[in-house]
């Protein structure tokens, strides 16, 4: 029997007062593609942050391959992991911004090598091999010494989404990746994403591209206030709610 | 309403005309009245009691040339010293041990809080409150034999220049987004590597302008160093006319040192700031 690939039980996250996520549980299987749905503040950004650790959990456990995120148990007691460990930890995952966040004073090429080569302290050549390789399959080989300056909002994504492929991470984490591009450059994106989850990627989408979901995601989870309101089946969450909130949601957006 | 005609009648054909040139009388005249200032300044000097000949006498003479050198040798070391404390102790200061955080608001505290030319006093006489100095049992010198006026010099300078690049500096890493230290923890990057390859780069384009400043201010206040007997130019000039009394032709002869120094400067902190702005619009390939 396979195991889930993510698992998440009773998570909470508070800042300050503001609860962001209430005891969130969700299991995310490998190869699976899964779509977080909801307005801004209904933790679903969060959620993705915790999984990465950008964001602290305060109660509950993210596993990640089996592997408890963040904290280690002893002697009937969490304790938190070292920087060193979370990182290593964190090499499981890639993650795509909003806002693209590549690095502005390499290239696109070096924003690729960068993790490969000094994180993982791995040879010059062989992983520039693979990053014009990576470059290559989001369509933008001939960018490689372009400044991300020099690319469009669109192309930069592209790069962004190759910089956290060149990792080799398990599991692929999006952030809202076409909400910071113009309407003409999201479908260069989310083609790319597409080609991802066709070669077997599990990946996990903080989208308000409902047409992507549809056509793409094995699972829709709609999320408000914290929680997991409703989740399934793409045509179902999204064709026929059943909860009355998902409802709401979706006549407001479409 | 009428449907629009293709243009309306009344607005005449300006093509083929030019922009007049502005007389710009105000201009002419403020910067004639500035020459003649200079020009009345410039011949006071000339019939002043100055011995002009001294003047280009000193200029290359020998100790004023080794006072050059020593001047711009402390300048370049303490300014180095300065950059690396100042790094040190903004990373400090931006950390979230607040051990560290307290250490290094206190160094800028004291040093940012105290004359220069007293920290110069304190280090060079510091053979007053600890006669000898070293390792108890392994090594240990009498401390007037150690600090020498250049070591003196060195630390009084870069210490007291730490304080403050440690603001430049911080100032500089909070110029960069947080979502690269984001970018940077998430291809699994620890707090130091994310400073020192994504972080510290991006923050040197907003720093080098002030850091320019600093470092034109330290050849400067090397000067201040002849107090504690470092043969930098002024030290070397003042021996000069306390021989032979030529006081203004000397003072003139290190005024000309620093202000050739401070111009060739200025270029160089252009190249600088180009090697640093890889990747910013403005001067993308």
């Amino acid at each position: 029997m396979t195991k889930p690939l993510v698992a998440i039980r009773s998570v909470s996250k508070n800042f300050g007062e503001f609860q962001a996520l209430k005891s969130v549980s969700l299991d995310v299987w490998p190869g699976e593609v899964m779509c977080l749905i909801g307005a801004s503040g209904s933790g679903k950004t969060t959620l993705l942050r915790c999984i990465n650790q950008l964001a602290m959990i305060d109660a509950g456990g993210i596993w990640l391959d089996g592997e408890l995120l963040g904290v280690r148990e002893h002697g009937g007691k969490l304790h938190r992991l070292s920087e060193r460990e979370i990182g290593r930890q964190r090499l499981k995952t890639g993650m795509v911004f909003q806002r693209f966040n590549l690095f502005p004073h390499k290239t696109a090429l070096e924003n690729i090598t960068e993790g490969p080569t000094q994180v993982q302290g791995r040879k010059a050549d062989e992983v520039r091999g693979e990053a014009i390789e990576l470059l290559r399959r989001v369509g933008l080989a001939a960018k490689a010494n372009s400044y991300p300056a020099q690319l469009s909002g669109g192309q930069q994504q592209r790069v962004a989404i190759a910089r956290a492929l060149a990792m080799k991470p398990m599991l692929m984490l999006f952030d809202e990746p076409t909400s910071a591009l113009d309407p003409e450059l999201v479908g260069e994106v989310l083609a790319v994403m597409k080609e991802l989850a066709k070669s077997g990627m599990t990946m996990m989408v903080v989208t308000h591209e409902l047409g992507f979901a549809r056509e793409v995601a094995d699972r829709v989870v709609y999320m408000d206030q914290g929680a997991i309101v409703e989740q399934g089946r793409a045509s179902d969450v999204l064709g026929a709610p059943r909860e009355e909130r998902t409802k709401a949601f979706l006549s407001a957006v479409i | 309403m009428k449907p629009a005609p293709a243009l309306a009648e009344g607005f005449p054909d300006l093509s083929g005309m030019r922009i007049a040139r502005e007389p710009h009388w105000f201009r002419w005249l403020s910067a004639a009245l500035i020459i003649l200032v200079l020009a009345v300044i410039a011949r006071a000097f000339a019939n002043g009691q100055i011995e002009w000949s001294y003047v280009s006498r000193f200029l290359t003479v020998k100790v004023i040339l080794e006072g050059i050198a020593n001047t711009m040798v402390m300048a370049v070391l303490a300014m180095l010293l300065g950059i690396f404390l100042g790094i040190v102790v903004a990373v400090m200061r931006l950390s979230p041990n607040p051990v560290l955080k307290t250490v290094a608001a206190g160094y800028t505290w004291f040093f940012r809080g105290t004359p220069l030319i007293l920290q110069l006093l304190l280090w060079f006489n510091l053979a007053l409150v600890f006669p000898t100095i070293g390792i108890p049992g392994l090594w240990s010198a009498r401390a007037v034999d150690v600090m020498t006026p250049f070591l003196a010099a060195l630390l009084g300078l870069g210490i007291n220049q730490g304080a403050y690049t440690s603001e430049v500096m911080r100032a500089g890493m909070l110029s960069v987004d947080i979502g690269q230290y984001e970018a940077a923890q998430a291809i699994g990057m620890g707090r130091l590597r994310a400073l020192r390859r994504i972080v510290l780069p991006q923050a040197m384009r907003v720093v080098i302008p002030p850091l320019g400043n600093e470092f034109i201010g330290m050849v400067k206040a090397t000067s201040l160093a002849s107090v504690i007997q470092y043969p930098e130019l002024l030290h070397n000039a003042e021996n000069i006319y306390y021989a032979n009394s030529r006081v203004i032709e000397l003072l003139i002869v290190a005024g000309l040192w620093y202000l050739l120094v401070v111009s060739i400067l200025t270029p160089l902190q252009m190249l600088l700031e180009r090697r640093f702005a890889r990747g910013t619009l403005r001067l993308a390939r």
